[in-house]
């Protein structure tokens, strides 16, 4: 997925998302969902269990995320493919990789083709989102989701779900880039930096930057199973070096 | 199937166990691979742990252990782990441990039988990987040689003594004996940096005695009058070996180590003999007190004897290498300076060059004079060549009774053709370059290893970074040098006491510098070119070489491994011929060599074959590189 700088100004949230931080209790908020939807696939989604707060990290399943969408506004833009990697804090299930492309409603902007390289004849063949909701929300159901920029995960599968079910989605998510700013975007400018002029310590906390520092290889970008994949790596990288096995999982999920 | 994690598939699609394996089945075992961060420092899997997995390092370092707890390999990206427990008892045999922040592979047990069973390339890889042995060969003598691995920091013992450079010479004898030291650090005091003062120079008890008793001077004279100005020094953390290389290369007893810009300490001549005895040094030393050529043809024991000695106390061969060119740049440099003394000074300024394993400070004890004159383009060969020609006489004659045969190519500052002016040099690569045929650049090769040995020194130097910015650009050049460098090959490998060439032949010796490590300086020569490195010796541009990773991932050190061997295997031929009085040449009897160098030597020969094979197919005519 792309991850620029000004994504935050294009991405208009529905009037009724969840906002940041809102949900302390996921397991409730979840039953709660439970009995008021209507689409089968999204009770059983919410039906299913999921750790709550208190659940150390070892013990938590989750599933790596990314989507690669037609453009950066979730209100016009569609996904064109999801990439979903099931892992833990031990081991990333690469081999359960699953990765689907999937025709969007709006027609694909040349731009965006030579980001994601997923060309009209592909999509032509391909099935609508509608068609494979069912088995993305299985995978989903249980595991805690795992994204770089939980916003743009978020709020496409909420609009898409919206447009196809007239219903949208919530879940908890771990976002590595969140952890990674809450190491290096902490300190605020300090009085005399301020007085000196001097620019905020600008450390990049991009998937590929980010990785880099743990000293995980280069990937390409923009391929949705190898950003879900780079992501995971990425957690695990995080969680290995500053997070202790039994760490609540409520420190990191929002 | 659909492959989803392209990443892993091109991770796995490099490496030679999966190299000959049918698309469809590769794309399976992709399927099976799971993932595994750790950090370093954490164990990945333990002695006696049922054996669940084989792993791949995608990336960073992993050390496995015997079961002892000593090391038994240290793997980067690309190497593998875990098959022992796997083929044997199902129990982890091999412990492992991340030695770096490292992100592995993993395979499940039944993936990795099932491709073991099915595929024999697979399986021979597997278990008996030819460099993975090589690797641990290598790593093993490393490990056994201090001058390899010992910094120089392990050498110095005490804060430096300094001493200010007003100060009387009278006063710096004494304070040398006070402090029973050989050399003092002479400061000026820093205006700007009181407490950091400039090193002004180095006084040694060899000064004292050479420029200030020996020249009539009084003991009032200031210490900065006598000592050397031009300071060679050495940083903290090189090697041992690199401070014996200094001390070679510019002819100094005493080297200050610094540190942060700071002289820590210094470390003199005697402190490294502890490590080098008979050391390579005094040859220098001696060749540089000889007044004729007969006085230099007599130091041909003490050469042989040197070189014998390294080979003994295992050194490796780029030590031994550079320690014999610098002993042979020292042969050169003093007969120039007995040529200038007869001859009278040049009418032009000059340079005179060392060509191939000089230049490359890859010199053995059987070797030819390859040499050629850079001259002034004021030259006028009617008023200038005689002197010239007198000069390149004088230097070859010399070099040839002092043990450096006359090239049997005509490549020496003899021919008329290889002396020529500046702009004559760079009109001739620029043919070689511009305009090659594989016939053109057969002879050249060894031109492209240049090295300014005496005079105008800075010229050669210019002229190596013109040819290397030429030679990078252009892929016909750069297509048949690759060709030429394929015209050698090493045997397949050896059958009793029979060298088994790849059509099956056998015969009973084989010439190990032409089938082995002329070819890998050739090939090592050619991916140099390529990527603009500067370096001349084959260590040190495959270093470069695996910078630019312009080779299959491993494949750079698999190449310094092969080369080291085949050296050693050559100097270790070299040595035991002096040992038995015979003439020391370049014929290996296979009969001779133990069954593990025949086996080493096999895994080398494989690795150089397959790097011909690349080269071959990189540097293919009209492919832009």
């Amino acid at each position: 997925m792309l991850h620029l700088g000004d994504l935050r100004r294009n991405t208009a949230k529905p009037a009724d998302s969840p906002s940041e931080g809102a949900v302390a209790d996921w397991p409730a908020r979840f039953a709660e969902l439970a009995g008021q939807v209507r689409d089968a696939r999204l009770r059983d989604f919410y039906a299913c269990p999921i750790p709550d707060g208190t659940t150390p990290l070892e013990a938590v399943p989750m599933l790596a995320l990314d989507v690669e969408t037609t453009g950066l506004d979730p209100l016009r833009d569609e996904i064109l493919s999801i990439g979903a990697v099931p892992m833990d804090a031990t081991t990333i299930r690469a081999s359960a990789s699953r990765y689907w492309i999937v025709r969007p409603r709006a027609p694909l902007n040349p731009e965006s083709v030579t980001i994601h390289a997923i060309t009209d004849s592909q999509i032509a063949s391909a099935p609508d989102l509608a068609d494979v909701i069912g088995e993305l929300l299985a995978l989903m159901a249980g595991r805690i989701v795992v994204v770089h920029c939980r916003e743009i995960e978020r709020a496409f599968l909420d609009s898409a779900l919206r447009t196809r079910l007239g219903e949208g989605i919530e879940f908890p998510a771990i976002d590595t880039m969140a952890l990674e700013a809450r190491v290096y975007r902490r300190r605020p400018r300090g009085f005399l930096d301020r007085l000196l002029g001097r620019r905020a310590e600008a450390i990049s906390i991009r998937l590929a930057d980010s990785r880099s520092r743990y000293g995980l290889p280069r990937y390409r970008a923009h391929h949705a199973p190898t950003d879900a994949l780079a992501t995971a790596e990425l957690l695990q990288a995080q969680l290995a070096h500053r997070y202790a096995r039994d760490t609540p999982l409520g420190m990191l999920w929002s | 199937m659909q492959v989803e994690q392209l990443e892993i598939l091109d991770f796995l699609r490099g490496l030679r166990p999966f190299e000959s394996l049918p698309a469809e089945v590769l794309e399976s075992v992709v399927a099976q691979v799971d993932v595994r961060y750790c950090r370093a420092g954490e164990p990945i899997v333990v002695f006696g742990a049922l054996a669940e997995h084989w792993y791949i390092v995608r990336s960073g370092a992993v050390e496995i252990f015997r079961r002892g707890g000593t090391l038994y390999n240290r793997l980067t990206a690309g190497g593998h782990f875990g098959e022992f427990g796997l083929l044997r008892n199902g129990l982890v045999r091999f412990p492992a441990t991340a030695l770096d922040d490292t992100l592995l592979y993993q395979i499940p047990r039944e993936t990795f039988v099932d491709l073991f069973d099915r595929f024999e390339a697979f399986a021979d890889c597997v278990e008996v990987e030819d460099r993975t042995r090589l690797r641990q060969v290598m790593s093993r003598r490393a490990e056994a040689n201090d001058l390899l691995s010992a910094t120089v920091d392990s050498l110095v013992h005490r804060a430096p003594v300094t001493l200010d450079s007003r100060a009387s010479a009278y006063e710096a004898a004494h304070r040398m004996s006070e402090e029973s030291v050989s050399s003092l650090l002479i400061v000026d005091a820093n205006p700007d940096v009181p407490e950091l003062p400039r090193l002004a120079g180095i006084l040694t008890d060899r000064d004292l005695r050479t420029r200030l008793i020996a020249a009539g001077l009084p003991p009032d004279t200031p210490v900065g009058r006598i000592m050397s100005t031009e300071v060679v020094s050495i940083h903290h953390n090189q090697l041992v070996f690199e401070a014996m290389l200094g001390m070679l290369r510019h002819n100094v007893h005493h080297l200050p180590v610094l540190k942060d810009h700071r002289p820590i300490g210094v470390v003199a001549l005697s402190d490294i003999i502890q490590y080098e005895s008979r050391n390579s040094l005094f040859v220098v030393g001696s060749i540089f007190r000889q007044n004729s050529t007969d006085g230099l043809e007599s130091l041909i024991p003490a050469v042989r004897a040197c070189f014998g000695r390294m080979v003994a106390e295992d050194a490796s061969s780029q030590m031994i290498g550079s320690a014999m060119a610098a002993i042979g740049r020292s042969f050169k440099q003093r007969l120039l300076e007995l040529a200038e003394a007869e001859l009278g000074p040049p009418p032009v300024p000059y340079c005179f060059l060392a060509l191939g394993s000089m230049a490359r400070q890859e010199q053995f004890i059987v070797t030819d004079q390859d040499n050629a004159l850079i001259l002034d383009d004021r030259f006028e060969p009617a008023r200038h060549d005689r002197y010239f020609q007198a000069l390149a006489a004088f230097v070859s004659d010399g070099l040839a009774r002092c043990g450096y045969e006359y090239c049997s190519g005509g490549i020496m500052a003899t021919n008329e053709r290889w002396r020529q002016t500046r702009k004559g040099w760079e009109r001739i690569f620029r043919d070689w370059i511009e305009r090659p045929t594989p016939e053109s650049l057969l002879q050249a090769g060894i031109f492209f290893d240049l090295d300014g040995v005496w005079g105008c020194t800075d010229w050669a130097d210019h002229l190596r970074e013109t040819i290397v910015h030429k030679a990078s650009a252009s892929s016909r050049f750069l297509a048949c040098m690759a060709r030429n460098a394929l015209q050698r090959t090493p045997p397949l490998g050896f059958f009793k006491e029979f060298v088994v060439e790849s059509d099956g032949r056998q015969s009973r010796t084989i010439n190990i510098k032409r089938r082995g490590t002329a070819p890998l300086a050739d090939l090592v020569r050619v991916h140099a070119l390529a990527i603009g490195s500067q370096a001349l010796n084959s260590f040190e541009r495959l270093r470069d070489i695996i910078d630019a990773q312009i080779l299959p991932l491993g494949r750079g050190q698999d190449l310094f491994d092969a080369l080291e061997f085949i050296a050693m295997v050559r100097a270790r031929h070299q040595a035991r011929a002096l040992e038995e009085g015979r003439d020391p040449d370049n014929s290996v009897d296979p009969g001779r060599l133990s069954e593990f160098e025949q086996k080493t030597l096999r895994d080398a020969f494989l690795v150089l074959g397959n790097a011909q094979k690349f080269l071959k197919y990189r540097y293919q005519p009209g492919r832009a590189n």
